[in-house]
């Protein structure tokens, strides 16, 4: 993203007979032409159709892909806002009165202020615990000296390749009541009768984040051991020549030097957790009592559930949005902030 | 000696962080091979039920639909991705503009729009245009990605000038210097990209859930998750099912983990 030669024409170039000064366009390059560097200009004779055919054609390289993104995110992304504001069942939708009407409905909607309590528990546990967790290991497995190490990585970030579907209800059989997780806590005697963990509120929240530890700490790894490859091993070395022990170098060696890409898992992470679905939908389906239950969960069932209510759910979709763009904004001038 | 009693504790920790996290997939196939009891018991040993928890499983399911489903499904994206977005990274550098970076950044905004907020009216466009369970349907929003064009934009950077301006001296029309020299040379990039298109596609749920409104319809995932949904469930073919629902994309992962995390990380290097 850094490379991008300065797009000037550079002010020594001769003008060529063959291109009135008038009609040249110094905005268009071609890539990898190093400024100073006018051969491609000046050796042909019809460079301005030449370079207006190149022109066209890259336009309709990239129009296809840009057509479809338009048609699918952002146009989508405008209806939502409209139909945000609009009210009736089924197929008969109108202007809501005041306009904002869902939108105040949803800031009084007890379920939704509930799930949307759930979400930011996951976030605001889940995410930290898992960045830590993914840096530590990423450490550990960026030493040179560690044996078996594409062993190590291949099991920590195996997980990925299991569907969230699959590993939430593996997850929902090891901790049923009468399933591996009691059994073992049993069979230590660190409890005497099973925990109902997928009934109460507190375990089931416990056990989602458990599995979303699980599944995406290995993938956020290998994001930090790919930072750590482009960074020089000899600075950790030269940390700990200097008398530095783990936790010093980690927080004043590792970090500093990941910091851009600790933001941007940050961001990723948060956004998919904001996102939440597979796992309140199959681990625990929402219960107890809607206590685990996500905001896209109870979008879902909004939108397309007994009676749906697009409008509303419209409303809600825009609310995930919002707090999407603004923990993205933060996360961004936090970063920032810091330097 | 001391040097390797100083490693003791990250073997131990990394022993822990591996065990944890293969555990639940070692369950999950000894699963598969147990009675629904066996399971709950906690039996961690292979057992003797897997032709029947097979049996019971094809009974119960039309699992060769719901794989054939995800496999049509995973592979449409795949290619359909591949072509849309690798042409489109390929055109952002080749035929790089000054308004051709303005669109790519809008484009990328798109990366932050959280697909929760456009479900609604795309399943609505779709069923105005009667796609209402059908695979273009299921693959058309996963067709176009910011990432992907991002990942192949990135990759077109080390793709020498020097080539195209040859190819064109040589009278290759700029489809066919794309074609001929750019795809066959850009082998890595399009296996990263197709590692990941295929496994988000194939593990992909919400969207399957929304748009294949008739169970006839239905995917691999969506298949697994409407098995609890009964009364009482058999977690031994509960198991089987995940196990099989999961063996393609940890086929693909184990032999392909590289480009897959090349794939992931690629689009940001």
């Amino acid at each position: 993203m850094s490379t991008i030669a300065p797009t000037k024409p550079n002010p020594t170039d001769p003008p060529t007979s063959s291109t009135p000064p008038g009609r040249r366009e110094p905005r268009r390059r071609s890539v990898a032409t190093p400024p100073g560097d006018s051969r491609h200009r000046t050796r042909r004779s019809t460079v301005l159709g030449l370079e207006r055919r190149h022109s066209l054609t890259g336009w309709a390289f990239l129009i296809p892909a840009a057509a479809l993104i338009a048609i699918l995110n952002f146009w989508p992304m405008i209806e939502a806002f409209i139909l945000s504001l609009e009210t009736g069942k089924g197929a008969r939708l109108h202007l809501s009165e005041p306009l904002w009407l869902n939108y105040t409905r949803l800031f009084n909607d007890d379920l939704f202020r509930l799930t949307l309590g759930n979400t930011l528990i996951y976030l605001v546990v889940q995410v930290p615990i898992m960045l830590v967790l993914a840096l530590i290991l990423a450490m550990l497995l960026n030493d040179p000296h560690l044996r078996f190490k594409s062993f190590w990585r291949t099991a920590i970030f195996l997980p990925c390749a299991v569907s969230l579907v699959s590993y939430s209800l593996v997850f929902r059989t090891l901790f049923a009541n009468d399933g591996f997780v009691n059994d073992t806590l049993m069979g230590l005697h660190l409890i005497n009768e099973p925990i109902q963990c997928l009934a109460n509120t507190g375990t089931a929240r416990v056990v989602i984040i458990l599995g979303l530890l699980w599944r995406w700490t290995g993938y956020n790894m290998v994001f930090y051991l790919a930072a750590l490859q482009n960074l020089d091993y000899s600075t950790f070395e030269a940390a700990r020549i200097d008398g530095a022990g783990p936790v010093k170098t980690f927080f004043h060696v590792a970090i500093p030097q990941l910091k851009p890409m600790i933001v941007l898992t940050a961001i990723m992470s948060t956004n998919g957790t904001l996102q939440l679905f597979d796992e309140s939908w199959n681990l625990t389906a929402g219960g107890p009592a809607n206590t685990t239950m996500s905001m896209s969960h109870y979008l879902y069932n909004l939108a397309f559930f007994n009676n749906p209510n697009v409008g509303y759910a419209s409303a809600l979709s825009y609310a995930i949005l919002i707090l999407v763009a603004i923990l993205a904004l933060i996360q961004m001038k936090v970063a920032d902030r810091r330097d | 000696m001391t040097k390797k009693l100083r490693y003791l504790p990250r073997y131990a920790l990394l022993t822990v962080a591996a065990v944890v996290s293969i555990f639940p997939l070692y369950f999950m196939v000894v699963g598969a091979t147990n009675t629904s009891q066996d399971v709950l018991s906690s039996r961690l040993l292979p057992g003797a039920n897997l032709l029947n928890n097979i049996r019971d499983l094809f009974a119960l399911q039309n699992v060769g639909a719901a794989l054939w489903h995800s496999a049509v499904n995973a592979v449409t994206t795949t290619v359909l991705a591949l072509v849309v977005c690798s042409i489109a990274g390929y055109g952002f550098e080749v035929f790089h503009s000054r308004a051709k970076d303005w669109v790519m950044n809008i484009l990328l905004l798109a990366m932050m729009i959280p697909f929760a907020a456009t479900m609604i009216p795309l399943f609505r466009m779709f069923a105005s245009a009667g796609w209402v369970n059908s695979t273009i349907a299921v693959v058309l929003p996963a067709v176009s990605t910011p990432f992907l064009i991002l990942l192949f934009r990135q990759s077109s950077r080390s793709f020498p000038h020097e080539v195209v301006e040859a190819a064109r001296l040589d009278g290759l029309s700029e489809l066919a210097i794309f074609g001929r020299i750019f795809v066959p040379m850009m082998r890595s990039t399009y296996a990263a990209a197709a590692v990941i298109t295929f496994m988000a596609a194939w593990n992909n749920f919400l969207w399957p859930r929304v748009i294949l409104i008739d169970n006839q319809a239905q995917t691999m995932p969506m298949l697994i998750s409407n098995l609890v949904a009964g009364y009482v469930t058999n977690y031994g073919v509960l198991m089987l099912a995940v196990l099989i629902a999961c063996l393609p994309t940890m086929v693909v992962f184990l032999v392909l983990q590289r480009s897959f995390a090349n794939g992931i990380t690629g689009a940001i290097k």
